[in-house]
């Protein structure tokens, strides 16, 4: 008889790093940060029709709870310096999904003097989402996408045994 | 009235050496710096002309003419007419009255003239850059303008992909 037989019926068994990252990603909090034309296609993506809250991405008003931020629009270079200082103030673990032609890349606006040329010189990303702007549905799959990367993450690693991935981590 | 009129009041009033008539593209009077404030004054306070409104303020800069041309776009809405003023000051100086105390809204948009262009507004109870960051360096509106290389160490060109 396995071990498995003699549990209650109830019982689930699971990895705890695979536990970790299923609660983490499924309460993926994000930072209300539209800067342009793209925020309104957010707040598309977080109404009602396509609806985030199912995939349990909420909006925050602060970055201190959250644990992603949506830059939403063109940077530019004077908010480039606050976007970093906000981005300080998330609490670890924090991901960076990067939506539209501005913040991936400067997009229409990569040749003015006043726009930074993607929000990646600031801060690191981990989804770009393209689209000008992109429509819910490729929020919602770059949500996704994120939420598929959290979930290859390892965080119970023994120090030295396999520190390059708890770093990428 | 038309621009026309508009100007032969002020000729009547201020005299050749303070207007001109600039009758090329959409009609504007041209006004010597020194007397700005008091065309505006007297254009807004005089019951026929009545110009309660400066809808846009601008600028322009000329390098071959070495001057920098500020834009007055008025308008009355008791008299319903519409009205431009054109003020040249040189490039290398460019220093010329503030209206402000005329129309409120000059303190915004002659803050935006500063801070893209650089014409210093005497008397401005405000004078700062509004759109550009305090530590910017230059005017970007120049024609001359260079762009920085770098901003607080964030590159401002992207190496292209292909």
């Amino acid at each position: 008889m396995s071990l498995l037989n003699t549990m209650p019926e109830f019982t689930v068994t699971t990895k705890i790093d695979e536990m970790l990252n299923w609660t983490r990603k499924s309460s993926l909090w994000y930072m209300l940060f539209g800067l342009a034309c793209c925020a309104i296609e957010m707040m598309q993506t977080g109404g009602p029709r396509s609806d985030l809250d199912r995939f349990g991405a909420v909006p925050r008003a602060t970055p201190r709870q959250s644990d992603l931020m949506i830059i939403a629009g063109t940077l530019t270079l004077k908010m480039a310096l606050r976007t970093k200082v906000l981005y300080d103030q998330m609490p670890d673990p924090k991901y960076v999904i990067s939506m539209g032609s501005c913040s991936n890349c400067g997009g229409l606006f990569q040749l003015a003097y006043s726009v930074c040329d993607g929000v990646d010189k600031v801060i690191p990303v981990d989804v770009y989402v393209p689209g000008c702007p992109p429509r819910p549905e490729s929020l919602t799959e770059g949500l996704l996408k994120l939420q598929e990367k959290m979930m290859q993450e390892k965080w119970l690693v023994r120090r030295g045994e396999d520190e390059s991935v708890a770093a990428q981590a | 009235m038309d621009a026309a009129a508009i100007f032969e009041r002020l000729q009547a009033r201020f005299g050749d050496a303070v207007v001109t008539f600039d009758s090329g593209g959409e009609p504007a009077v041209r006004v010597n710096p020194s007397a700005i404030f008091q065309v505006c004054e007297y254009l807004k306070t005089d019951p026929a002309l009545g110009f309660d409104c400066l809808s846009n303020q601008s600028g322009v800069d000329y390098p071959k003419r070495n001057d920098i041309e500020v834009v007055y776009h008025l308008y009355s809405y008791r008299v319903r007419h519409a009205c431009v003023l054109k003020v040249s000051v040189a490039r290398d100086n460019p220093t010329m009255p503030s209206v402000w105390r005329v129309w409120k809204t000059a303190i915004w948009q002659e803050r935006e003239i500063f801070d893209l262009l650089g014409v210093v507004f005497e008397g401005h109870p405000d004078l700062r850059r509004i759109l550009l960051p305090e530590d910017w360096v230059g005017h970007p509106l120049r024609k001359d303008f260079v762009e920085p290389t770098e901003y607080h160490g964030i590159s401002t060109k992207r190496e292209s992909m292909l």
